[in-house]
């Protein structure tokens, strides 16, 4: 892995982009024991408007606590794409909601649009996981914690009732990912 | 047993170490960014018999808090600048009482309501000079989360070891942002608590310094009574205007930090040795000088980081060092120009001296930090 690497979610405030971010800032640091720092907006916008959460994962110790170019972004809504979706390394990745984000930017990075919302809303029935759903998709674009890392991470945060829920969204997002890839 | 590792704030950090030190007692009044040190002890407090009291305003926080502290109870408050202001009468009024006390001040920007959501590191010298007349500060400034837990331990160490108020000074960045903290287990950390008086409450004398800088302060409802007062005093506590009493209790005031700087001082030096330009930077802000040293090194250019983890006392002996050691020192600070007069009070121009202040609130980003030595040198 990188020295640093850096992760965006964005998307509209109240869609649990930010428990996205502490879940994979848990699965590098909790359950791998890497080092990282979960920050997000703060503000009187985080609510409605648009909203992100940022991680940066490293081998070793991480100084600088916020981005500076990411490696990989998610932009769940056109509002979070046009606000949040720069900044992306040379190479990087852009993963987008594709009902949500009609318009998907150029640049030197590499565009992945998976149905997320649809997804949580269709397929498994309940919006609430569409952070989980996103989370697993981009634990597949990035590999930059195991699968399985990411999964004990986030049934380690929700009640037993809905562990199979956020099992099978997490499931979901990451081979949609690895199916948009192949 | 392996030791507890969470994901977790550096508010909610300040608030289990504070748990850790032994701290019954919180009163504060909710300000952003600092909510979520009273929102964690008002959860955790009353699970360890402790009390969390939400006050009516500000002073009336610190009001409590010395009351408290004076019953025995290790007492913290959080608040940020807004709220900082507000308790700078009491503060005064803790230092010249010797009261112990922690009080934990989550920057903003400023002055007044500022922007409530953006980080600063304003305060610095309000942290020193916020209350009136001549007194000693001691003042923490940490930059990780798992520092401000430990941090928050030697800071009520101190406010017990010297019976004065402890200012923690954090800014936004440090306190929103979730990092891993281990837990250290019961008696890894040390923990100080007060020194009772070893006479008996007929003999006691609350300012009596005859065995010590440091009179031991007995606790209310331990059989002991005193009198208590913001006026200058003799040793039993009552007011006093002979003017070799006051001069003498402001003095040890005074000397009872200045005299223990050894014990107080506490930096990170980071590749320092062959530094020909040193970053001065505390908080958040020493994260990005890191970074910058670590690029600037990549490319040849000798840089190095002075972290003052205590902030006040300042370092004054170790700066002056680095002052004539390095061609420059750079001064990165999220505020227009507070630890930089400092820093250049103690270089007395022995080397130069500048500043990248920032108050947009946005953080002070490590290429700015690299263009400016590079401007410099």
């Amino acid at each position: 892995m990188a020295e640093r690497y850096e992760i965006r979610f964005s998307g509209a405030g109240g869609q649990g982009l930010i428990t996205a971010g502490i879940i994979l800032a848990e699965a590098a640091s909790i359950v791998e024991g890497k080092s990282a720092v979960q920050s997000q907006s703060y503000g009187p916008e985080a609510r409605g408007g648009a909203s992100k959460s940022e991680v940066i994962i490293s081998d070793g110790p991480i100084d600088y606590p916020k981005a500076t170019i990411v490696d990989a972004c998610l932009a769940m809504t056109q509002v979070a794409c046009d606000k949040y979706a720069n900044g992306i390394k040379p190479g990087g990745l852009l993963l987008l909601d594709e009902d949500f984000v009609p318009n998907v930017p150029e640049g030197d990075f590499k565009v992945v649009r998976v149905p997320i919302m649809r997804t949580a809303q269709e397929e498994i029935g309940r919006a609430i996981v569409a952070n989980v759903v996103a989370l697993g998709a981009m634990i597949a674009l990035t590999g930059v914690v195991a699968k399985e890392s990411g999964l004990k991470a986030v049934l380690s945060r929700v009640p037993e009732a809905f562990k199979d829920l956020n099992e099978k969204a997490y499931n979901m997002g990451f081979e949609k990912v690895k199916a948009a890839m192949a | 047993m392996a030791k507890k590792v969470a994901l977790m704030q550096g508010n909610e950090a300040c608030a289990h170490g504070a748990l850790y030190a032994g701290c019954n007692f919180f009163a504060g009044y909710p300000i952003t960014p600092s909510t979520e040190v009273a929102e964690v002890l008002s959860n955790e407090l009353p699970k360890v018999g402790g009390k969390f009291i939400q006050m009516e305003d500000e002073i009336g926080a610190t009001a409590a808090l010395i009351g408290a502290a004076l019953t025995g109870a290790k007492a913290l408050d959080a608040t940020s600048g807004p709220g900082m202001s507000l308790k700078q009468e009491l503060i005064g009024y803790a230092c010249i009482a010797e009261v112990p006390c922690v009080i934990v001040n989550v920057q903003r920007g400023g002055p007044s309501t500022g922007m409530p959501t953006g980080p600063g590191q304003s305060d610095m010298q309000q942290a020193m000079w916020g209350t009136h007349g001549d007194h000693a500060a001691i003042a923490i400034s940490p930059a990780s989360c798992q520092e401000i837990y430990e941090e928050t331990v030697r800071a009520f160490n101190l406010a017990e070891k010297y019976r004065m108020p402890v200012q923690l000074q954090l800014d936004e960045i440090c306190a929103h942002m979730r990092e891993p903290v281990t837990f250290p287990e019961p008696g890894e950390l040390e923990v100080i608590d007060r020194e009772a008086p070893t006479v008996s409450p007929e003999d006691y004398k609350p300012y009596d310094d005859s065995q010590g800088q440091i009179p031991p302060l007995a606790s209310f409802g331990s059989g002991y009574r005193y009198h208590v007062t913001g006026l200058n005093k003799a040793a039993d506590g009552f007011p006093t205007t002979k003017a070799e009493l006051v001069d003498a209790e402001e003095r040890r005031q005074i000397a009872k930090v200045m005299d223990n700087l050894d014990d107080i001082l506490k930096n990170e030096e980071y590749q320092l040795e062959d530094a020909e330009v040193v970053l001065f930077a505390y908080g958040s802000t020493s994260r990005s000088a890191r970074y910058a040293v670590n690029e600037l090194r990549k490319e040849g250019i000798k840089a190095g980081l002075f972290r003052p983890i205590t902030v006040w006392p300042f370092p004054d002996e170790r700066v002056a060092e680095l002052a004539e050691q390095a061609k420059a020192i750079v001064c990165p600070e999220m505020n227009l120009g507070q630890m930089v007069r400092e820093v250049e009070r103690v270089a007395k121009g022995a080397c130069l001296v500048s500043h990248i202040g920032r108050v947009d609130g946005e953080p002070i980003n490590p290429g700015q930090i690299i263009d400016r030595v590079k401007e410099v040198l």
